[in-house]
């Protein structure tokens, strides 16, 4: 077992690693909104103490511009509006009913077993000890989108969206140690602009169908009226 | 002959120890719910108390009924000797390991169950009834937590277990933590504590341990509580000797051994405190919503061995 021989650092990356994917398990199973963007805080924190670990251990400083990006956009700012949009829109209380709990737990722990073996010739690249990471972040993305394909209301879509976002940004900083520094302002740019245009959308289709609740959005309105 | 002197030994003060245990824990909750409560050492008290008491018995009761208690309470004691409370590398744990232990627990379980049964009346099937529901969904969880031990050290014994996670005592295991949350979450269904049992009501509607030795009384009743509480005991040693390793005593000298003793002590009082705080600010919950609870545990498992498998093996 050669995990013994690894650096306190990449122990602990690793370590941060499991507990991103945990967060993204808690994602999956948390019906009340107010927790649910709480908890998506945590896997930004989580995210953000991975990417200073990289930076310090690696040496690679601009990732600590990233790590603050990350911090300052993922920790605080997207949570607090999305808060900000719960309260303003009034659903804070409310608690989304998602069909048949476990069973899409177990098919998120499938699809982390799925990426492990998806992962298994891509990780053969990389020469860093910490590339075990792949297959982790991979996993988070795949729960981000079953997220997304299981909830009903635009928030917790949203959400799903954005733990994906922080999977892929999970994978370029714990695999590679981070992508150029014009991508990753790129990406903070778009997840900064999404963020905001979610929320206008929010209000759009709550005053178009009185919901929040996108499968009404299948229904065509001329035919039920 | 010395390890299986050590090992009586052993074993006589865990079953002396539960009692405590169980005290303490109620003792910390009501001070916690700003009750006066009864010191830490009532138990014993009421153990005393029930093996002076006569035995109640009705007639349609079957020699199930009867041998139960002992039964029950010899073999949780058996599973007591095999967990390592003070030393490693005792007779004991060299005959069994941890797969042995888990069905220690379910053989007491299946009389439990049987005595719950035995004489008729409505509650003690009910109490059976959710006592299995609950064990059959809490194993698996139990033994995916101790498979992800297992496959860290290649081992299922108890006492290799401690002794490679000593060798390398500031190692970060990642699976751990989960496969210390199953467990944790499993303990506490098994040991029938908030929020899934509660151990100090006699509620028709929610109680499951309680509702199955309802019929007993005197030393059989004695018996069946001091067997409750040695689980809770056994519990909570695996827990702490396993993820918090250190202190074990590796060498059978009297400095090791006093060693041993206060930091095991230590560590049960403080998971005692930890107890008996989830259990003052959670609600029990109701029974439809345990197989949930269970499912968590299960899932924490799950996900140990996933990030075991993924993390740790290259």
């Amino acid at each position: 077992m050669q995990l013994i021989s690894l650096p306190v650092s990449e122990q602990l990356i690793l370590t941060l690693a499991a507990l991103i994917l945990f967060t993204s398990f808690l994602l999956l199973a948390q019906t009340r909104l107010v927790t649910l963007i709480h908890t998506f805080a945590l896997q930004g924190g989580l995210l953000f103490l991975t990417t200073v670990l990289v930076a310090i251990a690696s040496g690679r400083h601009h990732l600590l511009i990233s790590a603050a990006l990350t911090l300052g956009l993922k920790v605080f700012f997207i949570p607090w509006q999305l808060r900000l949009l719960v309260v303003r829109l009034d659903i804070r209380r409310e608690v989304e009913v998602v069909g048949n709990a476990s069973l899409i737990m177990i098919g998120a722990g499938a699809l982390t077993l799925f990426s492990y073996y998806v992962a298994l010739p891509i990780r053969e690249l990389s020469l860093l000890s910490t590339r075990n990471t792949i297959a982790i972040s991979l996993a988070v993305i795949l729960i981000g989108m079953l997220m997304i394909i299981t909830r009903r209301k635009a928030v917790t879509q949203v959400i799903g969206f954005m733990s994906m976002e922080n999977g892929l940004m999970f994978a370029a900083v714990a695999a590679t140690h981070g992508m150029p520094m014009v991508v990753e302002l790129g990406v903070a740019l778009d997840v900064l602009v999404a963020a905001i245009l979610f929320g206008i959308f929010f209000f759009h289709i709550r005053s178009e169908f009185g919901s929040l609740d996108v499968d009404r959005l299948n229904r065509l309105n001329e035919v039920d009226r | 002959m010395n390890g299986w002197v050590i090992a009586i030994i052993q074993t006589a003060l865990m079953a002396a120890g539960a009692p405590f245990l169980t005290g303490w824990v109620k003792w910390v909750k009501c001070k916690l719910q700003c009750r006066q409560g009864p010191p830490p050492w009532q138990p014993y008290r009421d153990l005393a108390k029930l093996f002076r008491k006569e035995v109640v018995i009705s007639d349609k009761a079957s020699v199930i009924f009867r041998i139960s208690p002992y039964l029950i309470f010899s073999v949780t004691a058996l599973a007591g000797s095999i967990v390592p409370l003070l030393a490693v590398g005792l007779p004991t744990s060299a005959i069994a390991d941890v797969i042995v232990l888990v069905g220690f627990f379910a053989l007491a379980r299946f009389f439990l169950a049987l005595a719950g049964m035995d004489i008729g009346t409505a509650f003690g099937g009910m109490g059976s009834s959710r006592e299995v529901t609950i064990s059959s969904l809490a194993e698996p969880a139990m033994l995916l937590a101790v498979f992800t031990l297992a496959m860290t050290v290649s081992s299922t014994n108890l006492a290799t277990m401690i002794y490679r996670l000593l060798d390398f005592p500031f190692q970060l295991y990642p699976s751990f933590i989960f496969a210390g949350l199953g467990l944790l979450l499993v303990a506490v269904a098994e040991c029938g504590r908030i929020p899934v049992d509660n151990p100090a009501t006699h509620l028709e509607l929610t109680m499951v341990h309680e509702a199955m030795i309802l019929e007993y009384s005197g030393r059989h009743l004695a018996l069946m509580e001091w067997a409750a509480m040695l689980k809770l005991m056994i519990y909570g040693v695996l827990i702490a000797n396993l993820f918090v390793p250190w202190g074990v005593a590796l060498e059978y000298t009297a400095y090791d051994f006093a060693v041993a003793m206060v930091t095991i002590t230590a560590k049960l009082l403080v998971l005692g405190i930890v107890l008996a705080v989830s259990e003052t600010s959670l609600a029990k919950m109701r029974l439809f919503r345990v197989p949930q609870f269970l499912g968590l545990a299960f899932i924490l498992s799950l996900l140990g061995m996933l990030s075991h498998v993924i993390l740790e093996v290259r």
